[in-house]
């Protein structure tokens, strides 16, 4: 049972963690919440349809369709969070500061809803459908042990929800005048942690090279498996034996999506709060 | 990232690869063989033929490598180049059983 509930909580954690962020990151814009419930609704559902077809996908592209379906989904995510946080850099704190939202940030709000969707469906369709196979397995399996890991598989979720809601609180609880840095920096990390993990199926799937492999190897003193190696991988993308094209790909996020942020906020600064985009 | 997305794309005539170095097979929660020696310091291709009906998720850490495989599927997934050395890996669906270590040599 405990095996199990590992096994869930570390699928469960990684899409609670993008979820706590983002709600937090989002809560002043208008309906967020109403958008956040839909998009983890149909990851849910799409987690139950990618699992179903598992086996199409991965002996697609000659046994390598899984990373290039994963990688497809990152590549995805990381483009809506360098949407979102670029968005956030030139609204968010006028929408945030000032209870005036105007019209045309209530429209910009709408479309940034529609990242916000995005991204928590990819994540609970990602870690979902591995959730669900997983479960899949132990409940096809003939053992008495069944019900006890099942319920495992409950507690896993569980406890992956709670640190999801606990990173969401407490962010909620960070001063105002900090939050905008603090939320923008946890996804820019998020979005550099999840363009290396493209990378990596990238490699995986023999796409693209390695380069140096693995350039530095901490799986001795912080062990992915482990509780924190799990969730700073989860948070910033840590990866205890990663390949030099990894690096690339984690740096070439952060930098891209911190000067589009720069010139977003460069861009909106001397109209401040009432006007919407250029 | 747009990378991502554009290489992405071209995976149909990427993927065209020759046949698989080594095969592990997987039944009863079981690998087969249990030990595999692969060359050091080249890249391997490696199927996995997954003969349960369960899926399985082929992870090893040591290898930084991690895949599902679905029931009565089979998938190709590629390692290396290995430094010399020994790297477990473990059906992560079924660990107490489903295990099994990679030689470089």
């Amino acid at each position: 049972m405990f095996g199990t509930a590992i096994i869930v909580f570390r699928e469960v954690l990684e899409a609670a963690i993008i979820i706590g962020i983002l709600a937090a990151a989002t809560r002043s814009i208008p309906n967020s919440r109403r958008w956040l419930v839909a998009g983890v609704s149909i990851g849910l559902i799409g987690s139950g349809i990618v699992a179903t077809f598992t086996e199409a996908i991965g002996s697609f592209a000659s046994g390598v369709g899984q990373e290039i379906f994963n990688a497809g989904i990152l590549g995805i995510a990381v483009v809506m969070l360098a949407w979102h946080n670029i968005w956030m850099s030139s609204h968010g704190a006028a929408l945030a500061t000032s209870a005036k939202s105007l019209g045309n940030d209530i429209r910009d709000g709408r479309s940034e809803c529609s990242a916000l969707l995005i991204i928590v469906g990819l994540a609970v369709l990602r870690e979902g459908s591995e959730t669900v196979l997983f479960l899949y397995g132990i409940a096809a399996a003939e053992d008495a042990g069944r019900s006890t890991m099942l319920l495992g598989g409950l507690v896993g979720m569980f406890s992956g929800i709670v640190v999801g809601y606990t990173i969401y609180a407490g962010l909620l609880r960070v001063p105002m005048r900090w939050f905008f840095t603090a939320t923008s920096i946890l996804v820019l990390l998020l979005a550099a942690g999840m363009a290396s993990q493209a990378a990596h199926f990238l490699i995986q799937a023999d796409l693209l090279p390695s380069l140096v492999a693995p350039v530095w190897d901490t799986s001795v003193t912080l062990p992915e498996s482990s509780v924190l190696g799990v969730l700073l991988h989860s948070l910033i993308g840590y990866d205890a034996r990663p390949a030099g094209m990894q690096i690339i790909f984690y740096l070439s996020a952060l930098v891209v999506i911190s000067v589009g942020m720069y010139v977003a906020k460069q861009f909106n600064k001397p109209t401040i709060s009432t006007k919407g985009a250029l | 990232m747009k990378q991502t997305l554009i290489i992405s794309l071209l995976f149909p005539f990427a993927a065209l690869a020759a046949d698989a170095d080594y095969t592990l097979v997987i039944k009863d929660h079981r690998f087969t063989p249990t030990e595999l020696t692969v060359p050091a310091g080249k890249k391997i291709k490696l199927l996995i033929e997954n003969q349960d009906v369960t899926p399985e998720e082929f992870e090893s850490h040591s290898l930084n490598r991690e895949k599902i495989i679905a029931g009565k599927g089979k998938v190709t997934i590629y390692l290396g180049p290995l430094e010399a050395g020994s790297y477990p890996f473990i059906g992560e669906f079924n660990e107490a059983t489903a295990k099994g270590v990679i030689h470089a040599k």
